[in-house]
């Protein structure tokens, strides 16, 4: 008899259910709960009244967050302004300044594995008359810095790459981007959710001209992010897309939300301090795990590259394995997959697609992603419980018997469904 | 998503589960699904030539739980019925044992899909029983 409850152990001060989705969002660092609290309530202060000391406590409660996020990114506060999340910076920095150099040019190159937030807002510039150029990637995930720099043309005005990817984590060569992108003139915007408070990240070194921030990527609150826009050399002017009384600069009006403000720049102030050491913390952590599932399981596929990598993350597919059916096994830990059937649309992810690997293999896949409260208990548990879910369900899959008997499934002519 | 308590319990005790010798004349196998769908069933019977009832059914799936629930109750309904009376299997009765959303309908499809298969190539290898080798048609050689 087959049976697929777990028998695995749980080690003690292990709580479960474990959260390993760290790329879909974090928990709120309590620093930063603390930080925000009398925001919601003593200093309850509309930013934009400058008439008394309600507005001034939170207009200064905004420029300090405006000083801890520029200081994590190697910038000055008046170069950020807030938004309510990265896919409003995504959408605010592509459109607007697709909008504002509409007679500089036209074309604007992002690339296949980019979050929906780039590549949908591309989708909408197209039908308005834009040329978009999507560069592939390479099986590791990244782009090849050569197919950007045949892509430029003189009507190019915004090349929009990630830092770090969401699923597979790869770390994309942004300085090199960026130093393309200055070379010809073209505004480089970035969408650095991933990658900002994870690894370094610094807008003059890497040459960045517009990225976008998000707090709940870095223990900071939901629905609240920031945008990077450049002043000088070159200075980025960004058409507002909600209008209103003229705040941030006039590029996005709307009352500013000082407790979530507030939170994403002690979130910030917080990963400048410890991010060096958290991302050593993380890449053992994730590397352990790695190296557990590999001792015991065959047809193990990692996801992307693993040297251009997030710390935190690691994406791999259990071949012959459905991600559903590991994720129904494995239900006491939070993670995410990229099969179909865990998607809205049942469609596999477009990400994994991207890097060349078949259908079959997207549908094995799970992503880790590890973060700031886990523990290396966690992730013994974690791989047990995989290991033994895995080898459970390839008893009962069909294509992992028949790999193990010497069938090559190519050569079978699969009824399509 | 949220499961019905009968496909976790089949998720968790799955019915039925291995493989029958697929040479053998009493024995069909059906085939169904692809790896790039997510999905892939191989559900096998043996049949008595007697009186046609189907004594022992095996499975092996890849899928989503609702398809592995899918196949292994479908395991547990043929047994003990004759092949055409396993043929009357409809995957609208699965649906409705599950308590299948809509968007795991297909699971049930192809449950039904696989029984479908093993009668037929049962039946194929018995109405030529001479032709052994019909019992791997699904294998492109």
């Amino acid at each position: 008899m087959s049976t697929i409850a777990s028998q695995v152990e749980v080690p003690e001060g292990v709580h479960l259910p474990i959260y390993m989705d760290n790329h879909a969002t974090s928990p709120l660092d309590p620093r930063v709960l603390e930080a925000m609290m009398p925001y919601f309530t003593t200093k309850f202060g509309n930013a934009a009244s400058r008439n008394h000391s309600f507005g001034w406590e939170a207009e200064q409660a905004v420029e300090t967050a405006r000083e801890q996020i520029a200081k994590l990114i190697g910038t000055t506060a008046k170069e950020i302004i807030f938004t309510s999340g990265a896919t409003e910076s995504d959408n605010l920095a592509i459109k607007g300044i697709a909008e504002m150099y509409r007679e500089r040019g036209n074309h604007i190159i992002t690339q296949v594995t980019e979050h929906k937030a780039v590549l949908d807002s591309c989708k909408h510039l197209e039908k308005n008359g834009y040329r978009v150029t999507y560069l592939p990637v390479k099986a590791d995930g990244l782009i090849d810095l050569d197919d950007l720099r045949h892509a430029i043309d003189d009507k190019t005005i915004l090349v929009s790459i990630m830092a770090a990817n969401n699923e597979i984590g790869v770390l994309q060569p942004i300085a090199e981007i960026g130093k393309l992108c200055h070379e010809k003139g073209v505004i480089f915007h970035t969408d650095a959710v991933q990658s900002v408070g994870k690894v370094p990240f610094n807008v003059i070194a890497d040459n960045v001209d517009v990225a976008s921030i998000s707090g709940h990527k870095i223990y900071g609150p939901k629905g609240v992010g920031a945008l990077y826009v450049r002043r000088r050399n070159p200075r980025v002017q960004i058409a507002a897309q909600i209008d209103g009384g003229g705040h941030e600069r006039g590029m996005r009006s709307g009352t500013l939300n000082v407790p979530g403000i507030v939170g994403l720049g002690k979130a910030c102030e917080i990963a400048n301090a410890e991010m060096a050491t958290e991302a050593v913390y993380l890449a053992g952590l994730r590397d352990r795990l790695k190296a557990k599932l590999e001792s015991e399981l065959d047809y193990i596929h990692v996801n992307g590259s693993m040297e251009h990598r997030l710390p935190g993350n690691l994406n791999v597919s259990f071949v012959y394995v459905e991600g559903e059916s590991l994720l129904m096994g494995i239900n006491d830990v939070a993670v995410s997959s990229g099969s179909a059937c865990t998607s809205a649309t049942l469609e596999p992810s477009y990400v994994l697609k991207a890097l060349g690997l078949g259908d079959d293999v997207a549908h094995s896949s799970i992503r880790f992603g590890l973060g700031r409260f886990n523990t290396q208990a966690e992730v013994d548990y974690v791989a047990a419980k995989v290991i033994d879910i895995v080898k459970h369900l390839r008893e009962l899959s069909p294509l992992y018997e028949m790999v193990k008997e010497g069938i090559d499934l190519t050569k079978i002519q699969w009824a399509a469904h | 998503m949220a499961y019905s308590d009968k496909v976790i319990d089949h998720y968790n005790n799955p019915r039925n589960v291995g493989q029958l010798d697929k040479s053998s004349t009493e024995v069909g196998t059906g085939l169904v699904g692809a790896p790039e769908c997510g999905d892939v069933m191989r559900l096998q019977i043996r049949v008595n030539p007697e009186t046609q009832v189907i004594e022992e059914a095996k499975f092996k799936t890849f899928g989503c739980g609702s398809a592995i629930a899918s196949s292994s109750l479908a395991t547990e309904w043929i047994k003990g019925r004759t092949v055409d009376d396993a043929l009357g299997i409809k995957n609208t009765d699965i649906v409705k044992e599950l308590s299948l959303p809509p968007v795991k309908i297909h699971c049930s499809v192809l449950a039904e899909d696989a029984i479908r298969a093993a009668i037929g190539d049962w039946k194929k290898k018995n109405s030529a029983a001479e032709t052994v080798d019909a019992a791997v048609a699904v294998v492109a050689q």
